[in-house]
């Protein structure tokens, strides 16, 4: 049952990325101007003739559809191309930022979930009392604030005001060697970025959490756990919590794609090393090759993760049961 | 025989914001160990907010008990202690539910359901919790028990979730069950069941029932007493056979003609007599008796004043023009 059911789901991801691999490429097309031009551009204008030559040579002049399953075929083998910016392989390029981004997205997450959890379980729990109301304010106003903004704010405040966190980069430069020494300078580097990443994420699951709180209390079980005598922290803990969370882990999943885009916003504001920054660099560089390199590995990671979420939901809640 | 629980002019008020609504009106009843009293009504005459009263876990602060007693033993539980409450809870007093299957919760297995139960009052070990799980759900003839105690909610039927749900109830040494529209939810041919076990327990353990059923009929079999509650308050209680032979009130009168008869050997089905219009909703009472406006009988005084429960022989009634009466002149 689960193997045929996870052979039907990678069946089902192959076609979604060579969609998502199409589309990619030709919204990216569609977009006025070329990396030809650019370098034109950057150079200060060239002859027409040597713009005809390097199109020649990066196989732009090519028809699109030759070009599309060019990309397509080269990417069945793996090969992201060429990033003539970097002059590096796509791929290895995208291997070199990943772990800064992983690392990124991965601490705000927990961040997020963890502290989404706390609060909207601490709010639901005296619902409409002054804590709720505090948490509920403080969550609508994370939940309204421009990433970009939040994070310039709390540079300001940490390393500008306080001094007592770095304001971007990922280590020191010219830091200390041993590895506890290494971890310890990237945690603070990682404190601002994956907190301002994490507010507005921490937000919605504080607001979900609280919601699905609320409602999990009016159900008949729980007030079957109240009957068996169990007390107000029992019943919110083993019967109320565990089933709050699982609307979370749906919408987690969900948003997963918006969180990489999200960490596009936080890297470029605290120059964290990482996809996000380079994709940045890419679309201003018209980079198209690195572009759609980043854009399919993010693809790649939201079908699995979503693949992940759902053997996880149905591990989580009994009644969803896999291949059905 | 001194009786296990009484409650003495217990009230219950809902307060959204604005004005108190009162949900249940100086409300008197008692039950005797091994006993079984039935609280009939219709929904929305504050049945089940009296029984969540009893066990203290009325929706507060929105809901909550203005007044009253309930008498366990020798102590008040109106003034109980939470701390206490906790101890009496699923223990010795235990309660059953109308809709078995989302009375369990759906991501724990039914087993852990029992053990939690048993764990929160016994200290034991999670195996004999266990073991002692598997010997409640064998008491309430879930076949296959071993089996099946590992199975979550959704897997069993409704049946099987309501027998689940009086194993946990018997798990402590409960000295009162309050069985809220216990097989309401339930097929037919499942509700004999499950009254069956009910009166299984009781007889094994001696503990006392408080029924709370809509259906007159179900009362009648299953009690010796009853209690018909109208709109938030008691309008006649006693024998249950009595009441049963010749109501006194008229309301009471009406429910029975609404229970469909079994037309014995040819006889002609009569129609099913109903009672014209609705319960009035809690905070819309009329001024006089609350069932006036839907009473056959109603007379000027009826709409003026409010009528007390009173005592005619060993039954109570809160009516001006009871039928015995009537029959009398």
């Amino acid at each position: 049952m689960m193997k045929r059911y996870l052979v039907r789901r990678a069946g089902q991801a192959v076609v979604v990325l060579i969609l998502i691999a199409c589309v990619n490429f030709l919204i990216l097309k569609l977009a006025p101007g070329d990396l030809v031009d650019v370098l034109a551009g950057e150079s200060g204008g060239s002859d027409p003739h040597y713009l005809h030559l390097l199109r020649e040579q990066y196989g732009l002049d090519r028809p699109l559809y030759v070009q599309l399953f060019q990309y397509l075929s080269n990417l069945v083998q793996l090969d992201l191309g060429y990033s003539f910016r970097f002059n590096m392989p796509v791929r290895d390029l995208i291997l070199m930022r990943l772990p800064a981004t992983l690392l990124l997205m991965f601490s705000s997450l927990a961040i997020a979930l963890l502290g989404g959890i706390t609060f909207g379980v601490a709010a639901a729990r005296a619902p409409r009392s002054l804590r709720d109301s505090l948490i509920s304010t403080t969550a609508l106003l994370a939940y309204s604030t421009p990433l970009f903004w939040a994070g310039l704010m709390l540079i300001i405040l940490f390393s500008v005001k306080f001094g007592v966190l770095p304001s971007g980069g990922m280590a020191t430069v010219d830091g200390p060697k041993d590895i506890v020494s290494i971890i310890v300078d990237v945690s603070r580097h990682l404190v601002l970025p994956s907190i301002t990443l994490a507010l507005f994420y921490m937000a919605t699951y504080t607001r979900l959490m609280r919601a699905s709180m609320l409602d999990i209390y009016n159900m008949d079980f729980v007030r079957t756990a109240k009957a068996k005598g169990l007390t107000p922290h029992q019943v919110a803990y083993r019967h109320v919590v565990p089933n709050s969370i699982l609307p979370l882990i749906s919408l987690f999943g969900v948003q997963l794609g918006s969180v990489l885009g999200g960490s596009v916003v936080v890297e470029v504001v605290f120059g964290w090393p990482g996809l996000g920054s380079l994709a940045f660099d890419a679309l201003f560089q018209r980079d198209v090759n690195l572009l759609m390199g980043i854009l399919f590995l993010s693809s790649v990671m939201v079908i699995l993760v979503n693949l992940a979420i759902d053997l996880l939901y149905s591990w989580l809640d009994p009644r969803i049961e896999v291949g059905a | 025989m001194r009786p296990i629980l009484e409650v003495r002019e217990l009230s219950i008020h809902a307060s959204s914001g604005g004005q108190p609504i009162p949900l249940v009106e100086k409300v008197s009843f008692s039950v005797e160990k091994g006993a079984t009293l039935a609280l009939v009504g219709e929904s929305g005459c504050g049945k089940s907010m009296t029984a969540l009263s009893l066990m203290r876990i009325l929706p507060e602060p929105a809901v909550r008990i203005v007044g009253g007693e309930i008498r366990f033993e020798d102590e008040d539980l109106v003034s109980a202690s939470e701390r206490r409450m906790e101890q009496l809870r699923g223990n010795i007093i235990s309660m059953i539910f109308q809709d078995p299957i989302a009375s369990l919760n759906p991501i724990q297995t039914v087993g852990d359901q029992i053990v939690e139960v048993i764990r929160t009052h016994n200290p034991i070990s999670r195996k004999e919790a266990r073991a002692r799980a598997i010997e409640l759900l064998r008491s309430v003839r879930l076949p296959d028990a071993e089996r099946r105690i590992n199975y979550y909610p959704h897997r069993l039927s409704g049946g099987m979730c309501q027998r689940v749900m009086i194993a946990m109830a018997m798990a402590g040494a409960p000295k009162v069950i309050i069985a809220d529209e216990p097989t309401t939810a339930l097929d037919t041919t499942v509700q004999a069941q499950v009254m069956a076990l009910l009166r299984k327990a009781q007889t094994e353990t001696g503990t006392a029932i408080i029924l709370i059923t809509h259906n007159l009929a179900a009362a009648a079999e299953a009690a010796e007493n009853v209690a018909v509650m109208y709109a938030g308050r008691i309008i006649e209680q006693g024998p249950v056979r009595e009441i049963f032979l010749s109501p006194a009130h008229p309301y009471t009168e009406g429910l029975l003609g609404a229970i469909p008869d079994n037309a014995e050997g040819g006889v002609e089905i009569a129609p099913l007599a109903e009672i014209p219009g609705n319960v009035p909703r809690p905070g819309t009472l009329p001024s006089g008796c609350a069932f006036a406006p839907r009473c056959k009988n109603v007379q000027q005084r009826c709409r003026n004043e409010r009528p007390d429960l009173t005592a005619h022989g060993n039954r109570r009634v809160a009516c001006f023009f009871p039928y015995s009466q009537m029959i009398a002149q």
